[in-house]
């Protein structure tokens, strides 16, 4: 027995929108219900991460309280998934609530206004700058003056370059590539084509990582609906069921001291993952893989096994992941140039590549798509399938 | 400047050992197995007796970044974060900003010796090239 996605809706995004986050919201949960052919009445569980914070400005500024006052939902089960395995669990503890019979139609949300936030002087995704003091995993980066992911991602890069022979060259084109399939997404905050100059052109931010291995902070929301397997059937776009979910976790909550830096959690999850299907990896014809930074897609692609480890820079190299590509990935541009929706966005152009709805940009005949989000010890994945 | 941390009985040794000069890490007493960041429990044994030891406050250069973007407002730039093998603790890293040397003169197998900058109650370390 599977759960599946039955919806999936976008609002649309944007950079300093100044558009309150609700009205993202709203909007992308329409499309979704739309999508599935349901109505509000038919929606009973909700479930979103990491839950309302005003810890990162922009983040996570909607919780399921309020989306259930303002969609005027009346629900059987609801959870925010704060330390779950990576930005997809609300996804994945969605599947389970439909599969023990909580809920028929959960609706799974995600909310950001990182670009407000981020115009009105609040800069987003920097830890420790409030002058409190902190506890946790991230209190040891920010007394070392680590305070962005961007800090810690660098640092795996050096390492990766180092023992691999990987350069920017090899993430320039991970960045461009994934602008290549963006020029195809309507939705797609950046749609100007993106050169090799133009990426070497882009400013150091922590090296060997620069602007271009950064994703963009925007305005904007994305909402799925997980329905069990008897409800799936009755909806109106074709059920894509949740194969299966890799979440396993082996090494410690740091970002340094993992033993081979050269991977992540993600090996973790997804070596988890291929214990609980019979699938294998050359069956994927499509990924969504998170790339907070550049580096994460090619540790990703390793840690699902397309390629082995250090094999990455040359399965690049040979063309396979950007358009035209044997495994694309990211083909609605990512969040380096759709937007970062945290994990969200990649999944749901997995899911319009599956039904057959990525316009210009589809991949003929994709049945069976992998996701991978999360970097450094945040992991969690999934195989979507299509019927 | 970034936030300081919470002071706990665990993380009490590492945090103000800088006051004597001195690098502590956390060890089993029952197992030696070095604990970073630091626990009331050994993860290996699950002994209760763990300790703080001064180690020799040297180390080697596993990886680095140099962080060119001011990411708070009086932050100087560019200056490079080394993740750094520490002597005397295997499997422990830390990971410090590198002071005495060019940002970009940093490199992957460098010696490093680790220094403190006291910031009201705690000592953050630092490392520079071993000389």
């Amino acid at each position: 027995m599977k759960a599946a996605i039955t919806g999936a809706g976008l609002s649309d995004l944007g950079r300093n929108t100044q558009r309150p986050a609700m009205a993202h919201l709203a909007e992308a949960a329409k499309r979704a219900m739309a999508m599935a052919g349901l109505t509000r009445d038919d929606i009973d569980g909700l479930c979103t991460y990491p839950g309302r914070s005003d810890a990162s400005p922009g983040n996570s500024p909607l919780g399921t309280g309020e989306v259930r006052n303002a969609l005027g939902l009346k629900t059987r089960w609801h959870a925010a998934i704060p330390e779950g395995p990576s930005q997809m669990a609300p996804i994945m503890v969605a599947a389970m609530a439909v599969l023990t019979g909580q809920a028929r139609h959960v609706l799974c949300f995600r909310t950001l206004t990182e670009s407000s936030s981020q115009t009105a002087g609040r800069r987003a995704s920097v830890s420790g700058s409030g002058g409190e003091r902190m506890g946790g995993w991230l209190s040891w980066l920010v007394a070392a003056q680590a305070v962005s992911a961007a800090n810690w991602a660098g640092w795996m890069a050096t390492r990766y370059f180092h023992e691999f022979g990987m350069t920017r060259e090899h993430l320039g084109m991970v960045a461009t590539g994934q602008r290549a399939f963006a020029l195809h997404n309507p939705l797609a905050v950046m749609r100007k084509p993106l050169t090799m100059d133009d990426y070497f052109a882009g400013r150091m931010i922590s090296s060997p990582l620069g602007l271009f291995d950064c994703d963009i902070p925007i305005d904007g929301a994305s909402v799925f609906i997980v329905s069990a397997p008897d409800a799936a059937m009755d909806c109106a776009a074709p059920p894509l069921w949740s194969e299966a979910r890799g979440t396993a976790l082996d090494s410690q909550e740091t970002w340094d001291q993992r033993a081979d830096l050269t991977t992540m959690g993600s090996h973790d999850a997804a070596a988890d993952l291929w214990l609980r299907t019979d699938f294998k990896p050359h069956d994927i014809d499509v990924l969504g893989l998170y790339d907070g930074f550049s580096i994460f897609v090619p540790i990703w692609l390793e840690a699902l096994g397309l390629c082995g480890h250090g094999e990455a820079k040359d399965f690049i190299a040979e063309g396979n992941i950007g358009p035209g590509g044997r495994c694309p990935v990211n083909t609605g541009g990512g969040q380096l140039s759709a937007g970062r929706l945290h994990g969200f966005g990649l999944i749901h152009e997995t899911c319009l590549q599956l039904w057959g709805c990525a316009d210009g940009r589809q991949v003929e005949g994709a049945k069976l798509a992998a996701c991978g989000t999360g970097g450094g010890f945040i992991a969690g994945s999934m195989l979507l399938r299509r019927d | 400047m970034p936030s300081l941390p919470h002071l706990t009985p665990e993380n009490t040794p590492f945090w103000t050992g800088g006051a004597e000069g001195e690098l502590r890490i956390t060890f089993c007493a029952a197992c030696n197995h070095a604990i970073h960041p630091p626990e009331v429990i050994c993860p290996q044994c699950l002994s209760d007796s763990v300790e703080a030891r001064a180690v020799p406050g040297t180390g080697t250069v596993y990886t680095y970044t140099v962080n060119h973007q001011p990411w708070l407002p009086e932050m100087e730039v560019p200056f490079t974060l080394a993740v750094v093998d520490v002597d005397g603790a295997p499997g422990v890293r830390v990971t410090a900003p590198v002071v005495d040397a060019d940002p970009e003169s940093v490199g992957i197998g460098q010696r490093m010796t680790v220094s403190f900058r006291q910031q009201e109650d705690v000592w953050l370390p630092q490392w520079s090239p071993v000389r």
